[in-house]
């Protein structure tokens, strides 16, 4: 099984301490691991801007990167949800639509594909999970509170296999943190209050870290949390299951 | 009147306003999501919630595919009911309609019970300039009327006054005694004052909330029972409804009723579910059958099924930045989600701020009672107005440069570098007030290297390189 590891821009830039327990997490499971050097970025910071026709160029970057391989990972649930939405390149549509399919975020290969049954990971705190909307809502990690229908967590099943975790219980288990790609800029006043807001929630139960499966909610709580000074912080939850 | 060109403050400008009292906020916030939980409790109670969503999204589906069929059948049997059927084109239409009707029964004072289709119209302000008195009958809209505000949610069109601000409006306007905010009291106060104007109207406007083609009468949901007594009291009735109210039989309300409560506030059903079918003897009733672009809507794939929407707000309440931004925020008839995929149809340029007002958590698609896919429509409708040249400069100059980056990996390799040693070396140049990020948020710590430059150092054997 030959697996291509897709780092968003971001993480590559601000947190490659995120996209190496990616890597190595995976590893750790047998699985081999190819990280395609000419990649950028999956195309979604001008496509949910409204400027989708100006990503062909990024788009066409991507399959020319991933085309070649069994499964493409990602320690990041929105941008892999854009791959698999609105991926597509009009002279290699077949490549695109293949990749579509084989895409997957870290949490789900890890569950539905290697499916995991125990992990070597430590991680003695208590962690708040904020569930990135993109990763539940859209590639459907867990479910959702707005539905009737029978619970589960993909990533939550992952933490519960981490030695000496405790997974708090937040007041609102799936509110959006507010970051949404430019929308953190752009509708700063209200992005910043429903940040401050999810903070709030993981204070309240005592939480000493804030977990998630997007890198970007958690450098916007992050953003937060140093802004006042406060002693959590957050940790992606690639970094967890690859912490001893 | 507002006129449709009238330039407005955008969505942020006036969330940013609205978040300057923060524990108004906060409240704002508890308050409507108080109202989600209220529904999530109540649909935790039908074991079948999820098929009756797709069920109801399966009729209006059939409604929309099949609906110059469905309304021709509705108007033969409203007509053999003994009702006036009106078909208006645009709100202006409409609104010279209804005021022909009021014109005729020669009256100058009317009621009105909750129709957001008026409010879309703007029929109040259009009487209002013939002479005419509308006095909203529903006690949320009657607040905000005398307040001189449009609703701000529209189950809840006062969601956004707290009791004591109410207690000091009517104060002001109903002479209650100053400082007296007991909801009790101040609800009989409003009673009193809308029941004279009850006895009085002579004509009554209704909203409707399902059109049945079946039997050609119309469904009105109240809490308040304040339709059926403005309908029971005056001699003619005026019930306006967008065409795509229609449901095919009356036996589908089954589904919708159930639905519409329970997403709306949580109850199991509306406390009056009246249906309005003949005029009474010596009464007149007419409907008012408004497209207002709703035809040329139907024609649009990735924005058709908006029509689906049953008025229940229920994506309101859910959404995140609604509750933390208000009904007001939205500058048109309907705020929140559906309000931000609905309204830009109507004008693009006035509404093309609204669908970026989202972080697109899809929230609202998972409670729509119709499974209208929201927070897809916000993204569709995003890619739309950029095209058509409705987002600003700066923002795409912005992304333009960032796409060129993006789509050269050398370059983007060369510009990650070369930012980082700007941020790290001369931070001030982005932890300053021009940064928006940085208003209330510390940037990212700028890390020694980039995963990709690991990777290189660390794991990338000879060979790989390229």
């Amino acid at each position: 099984m030959k697996v291509a590891l897709f780092v968003p821009c971001y993480v590559d830039q601000f947190y490659p301490q995120v996209a190496i327990a990616t890597l190595e997490v995976l590893e750790k499971q047998g699985v081999t691991v190819v990280y395609p050097a000419r990649q950028t970025c999956c195309g979604q910071p001008m496509a949910n801007s409204g400027f989708e026709h100006l990503a062909t160029g990024c788009n066409e970057n991507f399959v020319e990167n991933f085309a070649d391989c069994d499964y493409i990972v990602s320690p990041s649930g929105s941008c892999v949800l854009h791959i698999k939405d609105h991926l597509h390149v009009e002279s290699a549509e077949e490549k695109a639509a293949s990749i579509r399919r084989r895409t997957y975020e870290l949490v789900e290969f890890l569950t539905d594909i290697v499916q995991v049954k125990t992990l070597t990971s430590r991680f003695p705190h208590r962690v708040g999970l904020h569930q990135s909307c993109h990763g539940q809502r859209g590639l459907k990690l867990s479910q959702m509170s707005e539905l009737v229908a029978p619970p589960f967590s993909k990533t939550g099943q992952l933490l519960g296999l981490v030695e000496g975790l405790e997974l708090v219980q937040l007041n609102r288990a799936d509110e959006c943190c507010g970051f949404g790609g430019t929308f953190c800029v752009a509708e700063e006043a209200v992005s910043v209050k429903m940040g401050k807001d999810r903070v709030a929630d993981h204070e309240a139960q005592g939480a000493a870290f804030i977990t998630g499966n997007d890198m970007s909610c958690l450098m916007h709580l992050e953003g937060i949390l140093r802004r006042q000074n406060s002693p959590m912080k957050v940790v992606h939850v690639a970094e967890i299951l690859n912490a001893w | 009147m507002v006129s449709p060109s009238q330039p407005h403050p955008d969505h942020a400008t006036l969330a940013e306003k609205f978040n300057r009292d923060e524990a108004r906020v906060d409240w704002h916030d508890k308050t409507l999501w108080f109202i989600r939980e209220k529904r999530d409790r109540a649909a935790h109670t039908l074991p079948e919630w999820e098929d009756l969503r797709e069920t109801a999204s399966q009729i209006k589906h059939r409604v929309l595919d099949n609906l110059h069929d469905y309304l021709l059948q509705f108007e033969a049997q409203a007509q053999r009911n003994g009702v006036t059927v009106h078909w208006a084109a645009t709100a202006e239409e409409h609104n010279q309609i209804v005021h022909r009707i009021i014109q005729q029964a020669g009256v100058t004072n009317i009621v009105k019970s909750k129709s957001m289709l008026t409010e879309e119209c703007h029929l109040n302000d259009y009487l209002q300039e013939k002479g005419i008195t509308v006095v909203d009958t529903d006690l949320g809209e009657r607040i905000v009327q005398l307040a001189g505000e449009p609703p701000s949610h529209i189950v809840l069109p006062c969601i956004h006054w707290k009791k004591e601000e109410i207690g000091e409006l009517f104060h002001r306007h109903l002479g209650t005694p100053a400082g007296n905010a007991d909801p009790q009291f101040l609800t009989g106060a409003a009673r009193a004052h809308l029941r004279e104007r009850f006895m009085t109207s002579r004509v009554a406007i209704t909203g409707v909330n399902f059109a049945v083609a079946e039997t050609g009468e119309v469904v009105v949901c109240t809490n308040e029972g304040n339709a059926d007594l403005g309908v029971q009291l005056a001699d003619v009735h005026i019930a306006c409804m967008g065409i795509e109210k229609i449901i095919p039989e009356r036996k589908d309300l089954g589904i919708f009723l159930r639905l519409l409560a329970r997403s709306a506030t949580g109850q199991p059903v509306t406390t009056y579910s009246s249906h309005f079918r003949t005029p009474r003897a010596g009464q007149t009733m007419h409907i008012v059958l408004v497209d207002n672009g709703r035809s040329a809507r139907l024609q649009e794939e990735s924005f058709r099924h908006a029509l689906k929407c049953i008025r229940c707000g229920a994506c309101m309440n859910t959404c995140p930045v609604y509750r933390r931004s208000g009904g007001h925020s939205y500058h048109y008839a309907i705020a929140g989600p559906i309000g931000a995929i609905l309204a830009p149809a109507l004008d693009m340029k006035r509404h093309a701020d609204l669908p970026f007002a989202s972080t697109l958590c899809g929230s609202c698609t998972n409670v729509c009672p119709v499974k209208i896919n929201i927070h897809e429509q916000l993204y569709d409708w995003r890619q739309v107005l950029a095209r058509q040249g409705y987002v600003g400069g700066v923002k795409k100059i912005g992304l333009t440069g960032m796409a060129a980056v993006l789509a050269r990996p050398r370059l983007y390799r060369w510009s990650g570098t070369v930012g980082r040693w700007f941020m790290k070396s001369l931070p001030a140049l982005l932890n300053n007030k021009l940064n928006p990020w940085y208003k209330q948020r510390e940037m990212p710590a700028v890390p020694k290297q980039s995963f990709q430059e690991w990777y290189r150092q660390n794991r990338q054997q000879h060979g790989q390189q390229r």
